[in-house]
């Protein structure tokens, strides 16, 4: 087990390795040097140079490539030369918010998911499956800022429940607890589309599982029905979602950037907008990255979990 | 060869004239000649009522963006002041949006670059992932590893920060958009194609018709590209699903195509300072229609899925 993780964690190594050459080479590709974002579109090219060979911007990709991951690999993502900030401080300021927005969505969405997906499974081809399966199919094909903006219309306008956009006062994760109106719909919208592709693999996983021997032993030695759904088939019909939140979270990282932009929530999606508009490209290098390392390290965790959690499964 | 259409009467020779056997409903099941995969995935297809709603939802947005012009005219090309923000009513059925253009005519001319880049950046996406997979699985070893490794460094990004990277550049008309929802999609055909032509290559029908002297490109063209291209069929549909709905993130992050060029994506990103402002009509029919392409896509995807996939199929 410990030497399967360490093998894993060397790949991962690999590739994350991997993704920052990748993701430097094509924004060196289609912006050399960030001077133009610094001292303005119509700078001039003799300020220009003093710039890039004062921030050695004047070497050859190569070696600017190898000082970069050489700077990486001690966990240094340079400086924003547009907010005036080393990117690392950026990412703490900001990270805690992100993870709360984002932590808070997606288990929101497996404590919706998985009773409904049970419940659509067990109550197979009734209305009331029918109406859930309709409306996850309706979700998971609306872009996620467009569910946004009809939560907004219906519950900050028409309803004027909540906030339609997050207010500047909130400034740390701590705030988003002692204010949760704020929070409530940015949350809501992200776990809405999760809810609509998680309780899609459980219904289909409890409904595998329904026709298992198992379940019928369970029934037929006179459990009732609340001691087979919730002893026997929960556990085994949840097994797919370990998999699936450790692959979802590419897709958790694109929605939390679209909701921070659409409620203007501080946060490390909003950041990389900003960075976007800005070419504020030390922090577009340093969220891709990070992004890669929790995409590959998710990977890895849901591995593990699973073979915790199912002693059927052994590690290769 | 034993020929299958023959009557059962003549295999039988000693029931011919004596007792008549109803050439409809033979004993031990139909003996009649099995229609071609394709045909038995049609008609599972058609059996599937939502897929044919679905493909019928496609046909009518694409008659609706590319025809509905000729019949319905309207100016979208010079920007009228005088008519900004119209509610619905009159000569414009679903007003007028901030720019003085009718919102209906605007919705045909959105859609047919949305339906557009859908198709294209899946048409990309496809041919691209499907070469790098089929080279992949059928060179097999080294070159196989490789080129792996290079797809899962691609598939551990984040990739719609690699697209929005791209699009601060590339994003001003449909091809733009195009390619670079292509550079982000073509990972999954390449993989799924990858693990067809692996599976496929030491299937036993395979392994029969090497024995019975197959050549190379016979393997290839007869049996293992029809088998392979079930699998890519059904993603084409999901990719138009997923590339619609990536092309409205990059409306709504403001990497829309040039003005006065508009794609459903552009529209429906502007739609947050409408919905403040409580002008719904450039909102919610434009969103409707985009769900309801996506939706159409994804219902054939799934029901193809069912239908060529012999293994869950019910015939």
């Amino acid at each position: 087990m410990i030497g399967y993780v360490l093998r894993r964690l060397a790949v991962a190594v690999i590739v994350v390795i991997g993704i920052a050459i990748f993701t430097f080479l094509l924004l060196h590709w289609l912006q050399p040097s960030p001077v133009y974002a610094v001292l303005g579109p119509k700078a001039q090219p003799a300020a220009v140079a003093v710039w890039n060979r004062q921030h050695g911007y004047d070497r050859s990709e190569l070696a600017q490539m190898i000082s970069y991951l050489g700077k990486l690999a001690h966990l240094n993502f340079g400086y924003s030369y547009k907010l005036d900030q080393s990117v690392g401080a950026l990412f703490n300021e900001n990270a805690g918010r992100s993870a709360y927005l984002t932590g808070a969505a997606l288990v929101l969405s497996l404590i919706v998911a998985m009773p409904l997906g049970i419940w659509q499974a067990v109550k197979r081809n009734s209305v009331g499956d029918y109406a859930a399966t309709t409306l996850n199919f309706v979700l998971y094909s609306m872009p996620s800022f467009f569910l946004g903006l009809i939560l907004i219309q219906i519950f900050a306008l028409d309803l004027n429940i909540f906030p339609p956009t997050v207010s500047d006062s909130i400034t740390t994760a701590g705030q988003a607890f002692t204010h949760p109106l704020q929070l409530t719909l940015p949350i809501l919208t992200l776990a809405g589309i999760n809810i609509a592709s998680f309780s899609r693999y459980m219904r289909s996983s409890a409904l595998d599982n329904l026709a298992q021997d198992y379940i019928r032993l369970a029934r037929a030695k006179g459990l009732s029905e609340r001691a087979v759904l919730f002893r026997h088939l929960l556990r085994n019909a949840c097994l797919p979602m370990i998999t699936l939140t450790g692959l979802s979270i590419p897709t958790l990282l694109a929605g939390n950037l679209l909701i921070e932009v659409l409620f203007n929530f501080p946060g490390l999606g909003l950041l990389f907008y900003n960075a976007l508009g800005n070419s504020d490209y030390n922090i577009l290098l340093a969220y891709t990255v990070l992004g890669g390392v929790l995409t590959v390290l998710g990977n890895l965790a849901a591995d593990v979990a699973v073979t915790v959690a199912d002693p059927r499964v052994r590690l290769a | 060869m034993p020929d299958s259409t023959r009557p059962l009467a003549d295999i039988q020779p000693g029931l011919a004239g004596t007792v008549s056997v109803p050439p409809t409903a033979p004993e031990g099941g139909d003996v009649h000649v099995t229609a071609s995969g394709w045909k038995l995935a049609l008609r599972e297809f058609l059996d599937n009522r939502l897929a044919v709603v679905g493909f019928a939802v496609i046909v009518f947005f694409v008659l609706f963006c590319f025809v509905g012009p000729l019949v319905y005219h309207t100016n979208q090309s010079l920007t009228n002041p005088l008519i900004t923000d119209l509610h619905p009513g009159g000569a414009h059925p679903l007003g007028t949006d901030e720019n003085g253009f009718d919102e209906l005519g605007r919705i045909m001319k959105g859609g047919q670059t949305a339906l557009e880049i859908g198709f294209f950046s899946a048409f990309i996406a496809t041919v691209v992932g499907t070469l790098y997979g089929a080279i992949s699985g059928l060179a097999g070893g080294i070159v196989d590893g490789i080129m792996m490794r290079i797809l899962d460094v691609f598939l551990s990004i984040p990739l719609l920060f690699i697209v929005l990277v791209l699009a601060t550049k590339y994003h001003s008309t449909v091809l733009d958009e195009s390619a670079i929802i292509g550079a982000y999609t073509w990972l999954i055909p390449a993989r799924l194609v990858r693990g067809e032509v692996l599976t496929l290559r030491v299937r036993d029908f395979v392994s029969a018709a090497r024995v019975m002297g197959s050549g190379r490109g016979r393997l290839v063209y007869r049996h293992l590209i029809p088998n392979a291209l079930s699998v890519v069929i059904v993603n084409i549909t999901f990719q138009v699903a997923d590339a619609i709905i990536i092309l409205a993130f990059l409306g709504f992050l403001g990497f829309g195509l040039q003005y006065p060029a508009t794609s459903w994506g552009d529209m429906l990103g502007n739609a947050q300072q409408y919905v403040s402002s409580g002008y719904w009509w450039l909102v919610y029919p434009v969103g409707g229609c985009l769900v309801a392409v996506v939706l159409a896509a994804n219902l054939i995807g799934d029901a193809l899925r069912d239908a060529l996939d012999v293994r869950i199929r019910r015939r």
